[in-house]
């Protein structure tokens, strides 16, 4: 089982990070990935540009014990989440999620888990840039939710 | 007991320091008790710390309750919920 974690500047190519993970693992049957892009449009207001900060350290540890926690709940074979700070740009893409496993229900299981999780336990803020001036994105309550579907 | 504190995002713009290294009373030994103590500063402090403030802390780099014990050396982070992704 590997955890692969990076927190970055620049974009990453979603193609080559899959070729990868499939590459010298002939167990590996599915592959599951999200990838999160920056919207042009957030709460009625239009979003120029995008800036994350996060928490170097704790921003890789915290997601380390994410994809940890889906190991021990999937069969997996590797995870790797790639996620990008700085100012970003509507259409850029934000963060990459993929699993990897023999079968597609724990790849895709682990995928949401993993995503759920990042979006609420993860140290990273999002600033945004808009028509009426900056602001900083608020926590959602859906996104509390959506760690409720995994609880025991 | 000696630690260092940091600030992210809006609290950091709102407080205007993005990390400080303080020497704690004796009697504050906890996340919460930290946070308390800072309000007591006043101003800016007493306003973004406020109870009823939605706040998360961290110890060491990890996610910490109000209860959570402080050690000599420690990291204390503070910041408002996270939204990553």
């Amino acid at each position: 089982m590997g955890i692969s974690v990076r927190v970055q500047n620049e974009d990453f190519d979603v193609g080559a990070e899959l070729a990868r993970l499939r590459r010298g693992h002939p167990e590996v049957g599915a592959i599951a990935s999200f990838i999160g892009v920056v919207r042009d449009l957030d709460d009625d207001a239009s979003v120029a540009a995008l800036t994350l900060e996060h928490y170097p350290g704790m921003t890789e540890k915290s997601i380390e014990a994410i994809c940890a926690d889906a190991a021990a709940r999937w069969s997996l074979v590797d995870t790797l989440v790639i996620h990008r700070v700085g100012t970003l740009a509507p259409t850029d893409q934000i963060v990459l999620v993929a699993t990897t496993s023999s079968h597609r229900g724990d790849a895709l299981a682990a995928c949401a888990f993993v995503m759920d999780y990042l979006k609420t336990q993860a140290p990273f803020w999002k600033k945004e840039a808009t028509s009426q001036g900056e602001r900083w994105v608020e926590a959602r309550a859906s996104d509390d939710e959506a760690l409720m579907r995994w609880t025991v | 007991m000696r630690v260092t504190l940091l600030y992210f995002a809006s609290l950091r713009e709102t407080l205007g320091v993005d990390r400080e290294t303080v020497d704690l009373p004796d009697d504050v030994t906890t996340a919460g008790g930290v946070r308390a103590w800072l309000r007591g500063r006043g101003g800016a402090w007493a306003a973004a710390l406020a109870e009823g403030r939605n706040v998360r802390a961290a110890i060491d780099q990890r996610m910490a309750g109000p209860t959570t014990s402080v050690a000599d050396g420690a990291e204390i982070a503070f910041f408002p919920p996270v939204t990553g992704g």
